[in-house]
């Protein structure tokens, strides 16, 4: 037995279940508080590791039907929760539709990591510089939970609500995303900031999502911050601040202010808290044009 | 305490473990299977040095658990030369001393190989960005990058 393990390992059985349909993933999960979902496992299995956590028992969810695929439903995507960041990347149409969403969920971690990192287990790890969540704000998009008492449609933004926690309830899980159809003269966009260029932790996250009429004018925006609050943050006052303007240089310098404002950052090693509202600011104001000149059709 | 019977294909070899519900992929490959190419750098998923393929897709053995590799094929570094045949990865890296202590090599091998199936012919950059999550004490990086982009010239060649 080695002693690196957890400490519970030897006393307590850990048990690992791998149901194939949901049903029995709630069944297992029911009445357990130290059972645990696994997805991907990039952030379970390293707190495992550290010994930070010593579940009873493993639920993993990837042998459940439909959990890795992604399907067009009402003009959206629903993508199943345990579907890989490299999946999403590999989905042309998907990418087409939603590019914020897709780049942020190709940010997280390396191609090793691409390759069983989900945008659940991003939510539902609950952390404050989560990379796919704000672009999932910004999105509108919604998680899909069953649970002992059926299935329920909840906000993702609703989903996180402190550092490591969710409003799940036990024996609840995540079983799919769905991301809205995205309107003709829509786009979204999504960008960090990170003291390298590869491989670390946001300082600051921005996802931006804007709709155009045929004139190239605001009709819809939603704006929301990661990194620099306990939970995701979406910029209230955004909306109001963009329609009916073509992002000239005035609507743009109010957002950068907007942004700055509601973000409420912690003081580290890796930002102040005056630079990372600063920076809140910039990354806002870059980010809305990406999805602005996308949702021109200029780029995609 | 109850072990999981798992089956798999290992460089296409059916295998058969027994393995505990909280032992990574790479524990099991390293202490069950004798299959010590892959190595154990930092168990966090930073380094690369555990680095095989599932199912084709290139991950972390240490965010692998055993039991998840069932009715899963895996390959390992250990797949890689035919016999006493080195693949042009292998050679290449011997030929640009892509590697110094070697405990990074296993990773960096079998990551390359991966990317070379999907892209035959990527950019320094695609290389490298391909490349970020193995990490490298020794080298500096830059011959690993090259014997890769020279092995991938002559795959190309002799394909
Ligand atoms: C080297 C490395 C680099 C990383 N880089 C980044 C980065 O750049 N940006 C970033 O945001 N993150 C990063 N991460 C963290 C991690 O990879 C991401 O948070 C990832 O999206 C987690 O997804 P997963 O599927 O692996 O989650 P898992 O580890 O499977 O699960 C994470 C949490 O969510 C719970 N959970 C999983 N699925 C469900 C479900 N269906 N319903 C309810 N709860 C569920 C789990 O119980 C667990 O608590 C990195 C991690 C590593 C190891
Ligand atoms: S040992 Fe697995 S990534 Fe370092
Ligand atoms: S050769 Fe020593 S770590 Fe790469």
């Amino acid at each position: 037995m080695k002693a690196r393990l957890h400490p519970n390992e030897g006393v307590i059985a850990m048990q690992f279940q791998s149901p194939l349909s949901v049903e029995d993933a709630v069944a297992f999960l029911a009445d357990d508080q130290n059972a645990r979902i696994l997805s991907g496992g990039t952030d379970l299995l390293v707190r495992l590791r550290l010994g930070h956590i010593a579940p009873s028992k493993i639920v993993d969810i990837k042998k459940i039907e439909g959990m890795r695929s992604i399907t067009r439903e009402d003009g959206g995507f629903r993508i199943g929760a345990a579907v890989s960041g490299a999946e999403m990347n590999e989905n042309h149409d998907l990418y087409l539709a939603w590019p914020g969403v897709v780049e942020a969920a190709g940010l997280i971690g390396s191609t090793q990591i691409q390759g069983r990192a989900t945008i659940v287990g991003n939510l539902c790890n609950a952390g404050p510089a989560a990379d796919s969540v704000p672009a999932l704000v910004a999105a509108s998009a919604t998680a899909r939970i069953a649970g002992p008492s059926g299935v329920r449609d909840v906000l993702v933004q609703d989903i996180p609500i402190a550092p490591g926690q969710t409003s799940l309830k036990i024996g609840e899980l995540v079983t799919s995303i769905f991301l809205p159809a995205q309107p003709v003269n829509g786009s979204d966009a999504y960008l960090r900031f990170i003291p390298r260029t590869e491989m670390d932790i946001a300082v600051v996250g921005c996802g931006v999502s804007l709709k155009l009429d045929s004139a190239g004018t605001v009709v819809q925006a939603r704006v929301a911050l990661g990194a620099v609050a306990p939970t995701v943050l979406l910029v209230e006052n955004a909306a109001e601040i963009l329609i009916g303007t073509q992002l000239d240089d005035d609507a743009l310098s109010a957002l950068a202010e907007a942004s700055s404002s509601v973000a409420n950052p912690i003081d580290d090693k890796r930002g102040t808290i005056a630079f990372r509202k600063d920076v809140s600011g910039v990354l806002t104001c870059r980010a809305a044009k990406i999805a602005y000149s996308r949702a021109k059709g200029t780029v995609k | 305490m109850s072990q999981i019977h798992v089956k798999t294909i290992i460089n296409g070899d059916a295998s058969e473990f027994l393995c505990a519900a909280d032992e990574t992929l790479l524990d099991v490959l390293r202490d069950r299977l004798d299959l010590t190419g892959s190595k154990e750098g930092c168990a966090s998923g930073d380094c690369g040095a555990c680095s095989v393929t599932m199912d084709g897709r290139l991950v972390c053995a240490c965010l692998v658990l055993g039991a998840e590799a069932d009715g899963t094929e895996i390959t390992t570094i250990e797949g890689m030369a035919t016999g006493e045949n080195l693949h042009p990865l292998q050679q290449a890296f011997l030929d640009h001393a892509a590697l110094q202590c070697g405990i990074c090599t296993p990773g960096f091998l079998v990551a390359a190989k991966s990317l070379l199936e999907r892209n035959p012919d990527p950019t320094e950059e695609e290389t490298r960005y391909w490349l970020a999550g193995n990490l490298c004490r020794c080298t500096g990086y830059d011959k690993i990058v090259r014997a890769v982009l020279d092995a991938a010239k002559i795959m190309r060649e002799t394909a």
